[in-house]
């Protein structure tokens, strides 16, 4: 039958799960191809609620090239792109009461490849600052992170009193500025889920023993310390990441040092990027960069092989976001037996964990609109390739993706900071 | 409608508390101040009344602790319309009589409908400050109360007894409601909107009067030393979980 | 003024409150020392009988139709009136529902001093020294009224209540103030809904606290439930909002209940939860908070994480 310019009616489209035909199977989402594309008759209202905002005019300029489909971590396994959006606010979607709202990870991979600069990163943020605001539609997960911050410093709700409690189980000694008196050369800034999450405990444990090695002077805030605050910044709470930049800055301000080590990512992009607005300039380096300018005595001490098949997730924030893409691998090399395979997703091109831009606290939402959770794609995919470890050096994936091997079914898969596979090695 | 909601500042209970040298008090000066729990429940109910009735609602304390401002701000941001303190030589610890009075003759002037109240706060050594804000205001007190409708002049409210049962009353406005649960969680006021109202916002100051004073005098306060304690198990969750069903077992109690 | 000890009984379709006879005794031994007598106030409509079982020295049974009901408008006046007219030396109310709608008002139109979360009387040289605990049961504070009369608001299980059991002389009055114009009027009871599980006839309870995360991680604690045969039940913050249903609280304001053994798994121990299951045979407390209070009460604790401990605890049951 020839299909030409006329409607093709509704009722005369069957749509089916699988399609095999001739032997080929075209199962796959519905091709808009065949409908009438409607490009003149359209209304702009909703797009412009985007547009108008401060941060959002760059949702305006996209002309509908789909590069950005082909990237998003999203869309891989849901329907959804920032080409999307901006179709999608087109046809009637308003974006502040639609559940796409919150499944942008800020990841960047839209805006690296992005012919015309749409920055998803100033638009998402900008239109969750007014549903915040106004305080509906927002999903009561992130709702509550967003509260516990504000309450007790960090998101996991834990108290305040408690975030340097992981220091007595580290084995060595971890110093704290209030009672050290005195200056000291590197301020390690550890960071929430570091200090609280069993976990995220392992790996500033870690840290702890190879700084003690190296012998590096530093020491850390202990209970003055309070979440960084960057990602509930980029899920619309710009108030209560400026509380905790106030806060912070006026702590870093109390004590001299000569530099800052950051566990996380996140928080070295939010010390990096945004806290010198807030008057806060300090020379900061997220830990990979910081151990490879230390790698000559480093190397020496990674006695113990780890021979075992490594892949390496590049964290969003550090990657894209940052430019940092050697380190790391620097690093995974320096250790003896270990074997480094790269993802077919990896640097520019890293597959997002689903952590960032509020993902960490939105894991029930985030599923009812996806096939599978971000985490388990990228752990199927660390499991394609042959890894027996899955290697971070970012606080929030460890958890996501030791949660995503369990539910793949890929148990056998080990997921280790950096800061783990270093100190094993060393301990030998 | 008119609805006044009266709450105070209390020591942050997750911090430790210690004694003063004197041993007559808490070191209240070395403790971070927070909103009374059971204040924050009585302006969410008060918010939701105004939502579903109409009126507007104002937010009244003494100021203790210097910081009651943040408090207040938090309380517009989640729906309060007018905020109110009351200053003076009322340092922290002031007691409840003190306070009690002190509101009554604010919130005289502000002619309520309805005043709400945590129906208590962890540092009442003295007594409630609902009961005595009524009884300063003639007005009639119900408290424990985890529902209030207001329908034509009245309010009708539900007082909690334990094991589940309540109790309905009718109340002719004016009243004073002590509430212990609002009927639904205190909402999150975004830190965006709380710092965006603390730009612009008025409070009204009232100069209070004289303290009455508590009636009793602490003589000590101390820590309750626990007269015993649990026998700890370390271990992993494997270790422990074996000797939780040793001793199910033990008593007889395992299903088979 | 006169030496005598009031105490407000409490009671709630037909029946009196343990508190009531808790105050009775701690009231007769202090009335001993004061030198007066221990009177038991009874208020209530066609209530006689009920007066007549509390060991004090004394009852007086106020009777009016309008007191058939805790009121706590009517309650207030009748009790400003006997408190003027008696001058007692102590009055004493339990710090409960009922208690706490009286206590500090009766300060204000009595002008006596008014104490509160009283868990400790005693007297010194011929004074009342009251120990209140406060703070979230962190600290107790002991304090000694201005002048020699007051009101006192004393927390459950404080005292005994063998002590205050028997009988004694009912004097029965009119109330003393009309109780025509009343504010606030009694509408009915609402009694929790039936068909769930009675918590109080268990003979193990899994019970879970804030610790418990989220709603999603219940059903971890009710496969645990359902492989020891028994139910779920919570403190406060889990029903509050709305995780499980109201009958399943244990607690001051929920159910008391005695199991054999009380798994308590993410309760940090408030005094309003320990009132309703210090009661329990045996007491196994899991919190990742070592400081937590219920391990003063717990016969034995561990400080790992519950969620772990669910599934490992569950698949030991059943293997």
């Amino acid at each position: 039958m020839a299909v030409g310019l006329d409607k093709v009616k509704p009722e005369n489209i069957t749509e089916e799960k699988t399609l095999v035909v001739q032997g080929m199977d075209i199962s796959g989402h519905w091709n808009r191809m065949f409908e009438q594309r409607v490009i003149w008759d359209y209304d702009l209202d909703n797009l412009e609620k985007v547009t108008n905002l401060p941060g959002g005019e760059s949702l305006g300029w996209c002309y509908g090239c789909a590069k950005c489909t082909g990237v998003c971590p999203v869309d891989i396994v849901g329907d959804y792109s920032p080409r999307k959006i901006h179709r999608k606010t087109q046809t009637g979607t308003d974006l502040f009461t639609s559940p796409d709202l919150w499944l942008c990870t800020t990841c960047m991979n839209c805006l690296r490849v992005c012919p015309k600069e749409v920055d998803m990163i100033k638009i998402m943020p900008a239109v969750r600052e007014q549903v915040v605001l106004a305080g509906s539609n927002v999903p009561p997960e992130l709702q509550k992170a967003f509260e516990d911050t504000a309450k007790h410093g960090n998101p996991l709700g834990q108290p305040q009193r408690k975030r340097a409690d992981w220091v007595k189980k580290a084995g060595v000694p971890v110093p704290i500025m209030k009672d050290l008196k005195r200056p000291v050369d590197t301020l390690w800034y550890v960071g929430s889920y570091p200090s609280y999450h069993p976990r995220g405990i392992d790996a500033a444990s870690a840290a702890a023993r190879i700084f003690n090695a190296l012998g590096i002077d530093f020491g850390i805030l202990g209970i003055e310390e309070k979440d960084d605050g960057d990602s509930q910044r980029l899920a619309g709470e710009k108030g209560l990441f400026e509380m905790l930049a106030e806060q912070n800055i006026a702590t870093f301000s109390k004590y001299e040092f000569n530099r800052m080590v950051v566990t996380g990512p996140h928080e070295f992009n939010a010390f990096k990027n945004e806290y010198p607005k807030y008057g806060g300039d300090f020379k900061v380096s997220h830990y990979t960069r910081f151990l490879v300018e230390h790698l000559d005595k480093l190397k020496p001490l990674l006695k113990k092989p780890v021979n075992l098949k490594v892949t390496f997730h590049d964290p969003c924030y550090l990657g894209r976001h940052n430019g940092e893409y050697d380190a790391p691998r620097e690093l995974l090399c320096a250790i003896p037996g270990l074997e480094l395979v790269e993802m077919g997703r990896c640097r520019e091109n890293g597959y997002c964990c689903g952590g960032g831009g509020g993902g960490m606290w939105l894991d029930s939402f985030t599923k009812e609109h996806t096939t599978m959770r971000l985490s388990e794609r990228r752990v199927r995919e660390a499991a394609e390739y042959g890894a027996d470890v899955l290697a971070v050096c970012c606080p929030f994936e460890v958890s996501r993706f030791e949660d995503a091997a369990k539910s793949t079914g890929n148990d056998k898969l080990l997921v280790r900071d950096i800061l783990e596979l270093l100190d094993e090695s060393m301990r030998g | 409608m008119n609805i006044v909601v009266s709450i105070k500042q209390v020591p942050n209970l997750t911090d430790d508390l210690e004694i003063n040298s004197d041993g007559t008090n808490v070191d209240l000066d070395a403790l971070q101040y927070v909103l009374n729990e059971w204040d924050e429940h009585a302006l969410e109910e008060a918010v939701l009344a105004k939502e579903s009735a109409g009126g507007a609602v104002t937010v009244v304390g003494v100021d203790t602790t210097g910081e009651l401002d943040g408090a207040l701000h938090t309380a517009l941001a989640k729906g309060a319309d007018k905020a109110a303190k009351i200053t003076g030589d009322y340092p922290r610890g002031t007691d409840s009589h003190t306070q009690a009075k002190l509101l009554a003759d604010a919130i005289k002037g502000m002619s309520p409908d309805l005043v709400f109240t945590g129906v208590q706060a962890a540092d009442d050594r003295d007594g409630q400050l609902g009961p005595m804000i009524a009884a300063h205001l003639g007005f009639p007190y119900v408290g424990v109360v985890t529902g209030v409708e207001v329908k034509g002049g009245a309010a009708i409210v539900h007082k909690e007894y334990a094991g589940g049962v309540m109790a309905e009353f009718e109340v002719a406005l004016p009243a004073v409601i002590g509430v212990q649960a609002a009927h639904q969680p205190p909402r999150y006021a975004p830190v965006s909107k709380i710092r965006q109202i603390a730009k612009t916002a008025k409070i009204d100051e009232f100069a209070g009067g004289a303290a009455p004073g508590a009636g009793s005098t602490v003589r000590r306060m101390f820590k309750p030393v626990s007269a015993g304690h649990a026998e700890m198990w370390d271990g992993s969750p494997e270790e422990v979980a074996e000797k939780i069903v040793g001793l199910i077992k033990e008593k007889g109690l395992l299903k088979t | 003024m006169s030496n005598d000890i009031l105490i407000l009984a409490e009671h709630l379709n037909g029946k009196l409150a343990d508190i009531t006879y808790e105050l009775a005794g701690r009231a007769k031994a202090l009335a001993g020392v004061f030198g007066g007598q221990a009177i038991a106030v009874v208020l209530g409509s066609g209530a006689k009988v009920l007066a007549e079982s509390i060991g004090a020295d004394s009852i007086l049974y106020v009777d009016d139709p309008a007191l058939a009901q805790f009121n706590p408008e009517a309650y207030s006046r009748v009790l400003t009136a006997l408190i003027k007219e008696r001058g007692p030396r102590v009055v004493m109310l339990g710090n409960t529902s009922m208690g706490m709608d009286l206590g500090s008002g009766l300060s204000v139109t009595t002008g006596l001093p008014f104490i509160a979360y009283v868990n400790g009387l005693a007297t010194e040289g011929g004074a009342l020294v009251a120990t209140s605990q406060i703070y979230g049961g962190k600290i107790q504070a002991e304090a000694v009224p201005q002048g020699e009369a007051c009101i006192v608001s004393c927390l459950a299980g404080a005292f005994p209540a063998e002590a205050g059991r028997g009988s004694a002389p009912v004097e029965q009055n009119a109330s003393p103030v009309s109780l025509s114009d009343l504010k606030v009027k009694f509408v009915k009871l609402i009694e929790p809904q039936g068909g769930d599980v009675d918590i109080t006839q268990q003979p193990i309870l899994v019970s879970i606290g804030r610790g418990i995360g989220g709603p999603e991680n219940i059903e971890l604690a009710q496969e645990l439930a359902e492989a020891l045969g028994c139910a779920v039940s919570s403190s406060r913050p889990v029903t509050d909002a709305g995780w499980l249903p109201k009958t399943r609280q244990v607690g001051k304001s929920g159910l008391t209940v005695k199991p054999k053994i009380y798994l308590a798994f993410g309760i940090s121990g408030a005094p309003e939860h320990l009132e309703g299951m210090r009661g329990a045979e045996t007491i196994i407390a899991v919190n990742t908070d070592v400081k937590a209070p219920i391990f003063d009460v717990a016969h034995y604790g561990a400080t790992c994480d519950i969620l772990d401990l669910f599934p490992a605890l569950t698949d030991k049951v059943k293997g």
